[in-house]
């Protein structure tokens, strides 16, 4: 070998070595660069004592000791970078552009928190015109968390303009119809409207290019965290609030007005977008709670359906098809739809089906004879009584789930026989998904009017 | 002969700090330094001298700056401070008071 390739080739070689110990989170930056500077002192060495390039690496390398041993000492000696993970960003050398991420993010949750106090200057009083809020909730802070993705995505200027274009249709669907009071389609339109528009902020999130790779299953991910990060600011923020209230009763003030009217609703605008931001910047930290949680939860889920299942043959009961328990019960098979994608998305699509796998088929299988109970349930429904906005659109839902989860559970047959490959399983998954929004939307644009805004 | 790891432990902040305290110097030089004085008795593994440097730098013992190499290569070099120092020399009486125990321990032992 000539002397430049080999030494082309040993740079190679601690570029590799530098980049895997980078990852290893209690040693930063500058830590690399002295046992950088380390091993090419000691590589030069023996050389110079005739040895070649690779051999000289390799030994060189084994002196330094197992990364792994290395790691832990710095991790004793550097405790507090592990937790600094949490607020700091990773990489120093990228101080500059974090430092005006950080400000974006502020700019745009500030923003987002104004927009919900906005509309007062135009008359919508919160307690008047509760309708006017609870459709057009997603509308205050979605196209900001949007925004945040378009820039950081960098995404080209066609596919911001369609997205605004989204989000402008969104608000004007949203504000157009003549809905009465507390009608049916008002509140279906208030709770899909955040659905429907939550694949724009996907598209945002995956940088205009849907049909990418992992792009989708990364944006699975993102909202499985953010809903974590979520609801971890939101108990700060409750501690907050009620420090808030606490200590200036005690000195007689009142300052019940600003928790309920400033704060609580400011902060659970902001804290959407600076929880996005955490789940950017700290996706290492939360991504080992996640799968946590999936394996934690997914067998309670699958004991409860099941023995919901069984009660309900036992008592021979049927499924009352009011609005609020219809409602809990799409949640519930949504949130096992959920629980799949996520134990998917943290899954190695090559392993081999193991325990866990079984228990997620029985959970997709149990949540499908779940549904299907409850599709017949609404049909005989309709057939008595007719249609109404409720009713169609839980019809719409549960016909979505019964299609996803029995995909899911066909797929998932096939990977426990070794017919067939998680990532089919996946895939279907994911393709899934934007049916959930599509339908969200025709619920939004279609209803009110099909159903003279009842 | 190779040393227990405790031995090798509580040995490397005397010195390290010895070392030192002949003058500036950097990871690489400190591990040879080492290997030398000691004849290649005492075998580190050359990567766990950095946490060690490092605690000392946050126990305020030594200082460190980055500078280059020779080759123009960044360099971090560490300097012995005024409370290194001072703890060199407690350390310096306390490790005689050991290696003076033994010491008589081991004669009368022999003379027996």
């Amino acid at each position: 070998m000539s002397s430049s390739a080999e030494h082309t080739r040993l740079e190679e070689q601690i570029a590799h070595w530098r980049e895997y110990l980078r990852r290893h989170r209690a040693i930063n930056a500058p830590d690399v660069a002295e046992l950088e500077d380390h091993l090419r002192d000691q590589v030069g060495e023996l050389s110079s004592a005739g040895l070649a390039g690779d051999e000289a690496f390799l030994i060189a390398v084994k002196r330094l000791g197992s990364l792994d041993a290395l790691s832990l000492e710095f991790a004793r000696e550097h405790s507090e970078r592990l937790w600094k993970q949490l607020v700091m960003p990773p990489l120093a050398d990228h101080s500059t552009t974090t430092g005006r991420e950080v400000f974006v993010v502020l700019v745009l949750a500030a923003l987002s928190a104004m927009a919900i106090k906005l509309p007062i200057l135009f008359g919508f009083i919160f307690d008047h015109d509760g309708g006017f809020y609870i459709r057009n909730l997603s509308l205050f802070v979605l196209p900001a968390l949007t925004a945040y993705f378009a820039w950081k995505r960098k995404l080209d200027a066609i596919t911001c303009v369609w997205l605004l274009l989204a989000f402008a249709s969104a608000g004007l669907l949203a504000n157009v119809y003549p809905f009465s009071q507390n009608s049916d389609t008002l509140e279906l339109t208030a709770l899909h409207l955040p659905i429907a528009l939550w694949l724009v902020v996907g598209i945002a999130y995956v940088g205009g290019r849907w049909f990418a790779s992992d792009g989708r299953m990364n944006f699975v991910r993102f909202s499985g965290e953010l809903f974590i990060y979520y609801v971890l600011l939101a108990l700060g923020g409750g501690v907050l609030t009620g420090f808030t209230l606490k200590i200036f009763s005690a000195i007689g003030v009142d300052a019940g007005w600003f928790a309920v009217g400033w704060l609580i609703p400011c902060g659970a605008m902001a804290a959407v977008i600076v929880g996005s931001w955490l789940v950017e910047a700290k996706q290492s930290v939360i991504e080992n709670m996640a799968p946590v949680l999936t394996k934690l939860f997914t067998p309670l889920f699958t004991l409860v359906l099941l023995v919901f299942l069984a009660t309900m043959v036992l008592t021979g009961r049927a499924i009352d098809v009011e609005r609020d328990v219809l409602i809990a019960f799409d949640v519930l098979l949504a949130l096992v739809v959920g629980l799949t994608l996520y134990a998917a998305s943290a899954r190695d699509a090559k392993a081999p089906p193991d325990v866990f796998d079984a228990l997620q088929f029985t959970l997709v299988v149990s949540a499908l004879v779940a549904d299907a109970v409850a599709l017949t349930a609404i049909t005989a429904r309709i057939s008595e009584f007719g249609f109404t906005p409720n009713r169609v659109a839980a019809l719409g839902e549960n016909l979505i789930l019964l299609v996803s989860l029995a995909g899911s559970a066909w797929f998932y047959a096939r990977f426990l026989r070794h017919r067939g490959s998680f990532a089919a399983l996946e895939r279907w998954q994911i393709a899934c998904l934007p049916a959930y929004s599509v339908w969200a939307a025709l619920v939004v644009a279609l209803f009110p009017p099909l159903f003279g805004y009842r | 002969m190779e040393l227990g790891k405790d031995l090798v432990a509580a040995s490397a902040t005397p010195l390290v700090l010895a070392i030192l305290a002949e003058g500036d110097s950097y990871g690489y030089a400190i591990i040879k330094r080492v290997a030398q004085l000691s004849a290649g008795h005492l075998q580190w593994t050359d990567g766990m001298l950095y946490p060690v440097l490092h605690r000392l730098e946050r126990q305020g013992l030594v200082s460190m700056r980055w500078g280059e190499s020779d080759s123009g290569r960044k360099r971090k070099y560490y300097r012995i401070t005024k409370s290194g120092r001072l703890l060199l020399v407690t350390q310096q009486q306390q490790w005689q008071v050991v290696d003076e125990t033994l010491r008589g321990i081991w004669i009368q032992a022999c003379k027996a």
